[in-house]
């Protein structure tokens, strides 16, 4: 029996822009993966708490109101506090370079910036995926 | 004998699992949850934990060992949540109507926990699941646990998995289960036959959806919701759902409850504390007459009965020596024999005193 990767796909922050995630999580889907979509405006207490519940795999965070310095590394941290570090953290969005790297250093495992296709999105994941299962 | 392993005829299919994976990817971080044996992810579940009741319901819908060893573990202190089974066509608002019914519980003090269904992709086996964002404003609150889960296409497996993970949130304490799924086939009635108490939904203008609810569905309702009820053509839906209603008397599932009927609009709450009054009042009912002692017993047989099944033809397979079931299939290609007499072989053979 089939054993997919499950992911949860959230906004963070105030916007109100579902395309770019819908488009994501249809590539997800269609990579196999069982892809739980919580909506916009979570805050990271949410997040952390639906990963939790549901227990996914992969967190993928997405902001396109500069509210990623705040909120992705929340996130991380507060998975991290409650045991469940071993969840991959990504992020994606209207996110500048450096604000990457600093993502990056902060615990968030990759960042897909403006231009990312959604097969290297699924293409990491699954590399991940394959790396820790080996 | 040693107990057959359900899992040990497919080993080519299963990668190792995130819990036996240990903290490769984590740099050495605190793994958590990731590295508990079945028996502390059971003890830390029975205090309510939810990242450790979580990965149980993975284990057990992954239909991986370790999950059965820590439901084995949990199975004894069940037995006390009321579930509920909520269904209804696409579009009914199931979602929303579970959100307020979340609500409205938590309201009276219960622990709620929600599963919420949704079908996989036949395609690629992946699916989007988004029920839960109607109810993420109970997303931080410790009493509610919400899990969603793909049908994953296996006949009988949906079934199966809803009613191993109600019984991981049961054993948890949550005083009521919510299992939410689209009520079409016979896997979904299945679930629906899980429940305790069924509350089948619909709206106005649907027209023809309740023929198909006729068909299949009415007969499992322990009451019925008609949602969106501020919409045009609900007095005419409502007229309808009654004369099947009607129809239906003298066949109640349970003698001396009738089924209501109730008008609600979920996002404002309307008629919300009517459906958990009528819920609870169903659930008085079964416990008063011997229904929960009965349903538990009907429920409990199937399971037992198709896991004796599984483990049967699982041991089957592996007393069977490895060429042994390939010959067979060769002769009753060649119709050297039929499938009868080779299956009976393959059985007789495990029967035999080794």
């Amino acid at each position: 029996m089939a054993r997919p990767i499950r992911v949860l796909v959230a906004k963070l922050g105030l916007d109100a822009h579902t395309i770019g995630v819908t488009v994501v999580a249809k590539a997800m889907r269609d990579a196999g993966m069982e892809v739980i979509y919580s909506g916009l405006k979570q805050t990271p207490e949410m997040v952390a708490a639906t990963a939790i519940q549901e227990d996914v795999d992969v967190v993928g965070l997405s902001s396109l109101s500069a509210a990623h310095m705040r909120h992705f590394p929340r996130v991380v941290e507060l998975l991290r506090e409650q045991g469940a570090s071993d969840k991959l953290v990504i992020g994606g969005g209207v996110i500048p370079e450096e604000d990457a790297e600093d993502l990056k250093r902060g615990g968030v495992a990759e960042v897909f910036t403006m231009g990312a296709e959604t097969g290297d999105i699924v293409a990491y994941i699954e590399q991940w995926w394959t790396s820790r299962t080996a | 004998m040693d107990e057959p392993n359900r899992l040990g005829a497919r080993p080519e299919t299963r990668p190792a699992s995130p819990a036996h994976s240990e903290a490769k990817s984590s740099e050495g971080r605190q793994a958590g949850v990731a590295r508990r044996s079945p028996a502390e992810l059971a003890e830390r579940a029975l205090e309510g934990e939810q990242s450790a009741g979580a990965r149980l319901i993975r284990l057990l819908e992954n239909q991986e060992r370790d999950g059965i060893e820590g439901l084995k573990a949990l199975y004894p202190h069940g037995g006390r949540a009321h579930i509920v089974g909520i269904t209804g066509p696409p579009g009914a608002g199931k979602s929303t109507l579970v959100d307020a019914l979340i609500a409205e519980w938590r309201r009276r003090e219960r622990r709620v926990a929600v599963i919420a269904v949704d079908p996989s992709s036949p395609f690629s086996g992946g699916a989007i699941l988004g029920d839960r964002v109607r109810m993420q404003r109970h997303a931080t609150d410790p009493g509610v646990f919400i899990r969603s889960m793909a049908t994953r296409g296996q006949l009988g497996g949906l079934a199966r998995t809803s009613f191993e993970a109600s019984a991981v949130l049961d054993a948890m304490g949550y005083d009521v289960i919510l299992v939410e799924t689209v009520g079409v086939g016979q896997d979904e009635l299945d679930v629906v036959e899980l429940a305790h108490t069924t509350a089948v939904v619909n709206v106005p203008g649907l027209g023809d959806d309740i023929q198909a609810i006729k068909a299949g569905i009415l007969e499992v309702g322990d009451l019925f919701i008609l949602n969106k009820a501020d919409r045009p053509g609900a007095d005419e839906t409502e007229k309808q759902l009654r004369l099947m209603l009607h129809l239906r008397e003298g066949e109640e599932r349970d003698a001396g409850f009738e089924p209501p009927l109730l008008r609600t609009v979920a996002p404002r709450g309307d008629g919300i504390v009517e459906v958990v009054d009528a819920c609870t009042a169903h659930y008085e009912h079964l416990s008063t007459t011997g229904g929960i002692e009965r349903k538990t017993a009907v429920r409990g047989h199937r399971f037992l009965v198709e896991l004796v099944r599984e483990l049967a033809s699982e041991a089957v397979f592996a007393r069977a020596a490895a060429g042994e079931l390939a010959q067979l299939v060769d002769d009753v290609r060649a119709r050297r024999t039929d499938p009868y007499s080779a299956a009976e072989r393959l059985v007789a053979a495990m029967l035999k005193p080794s």
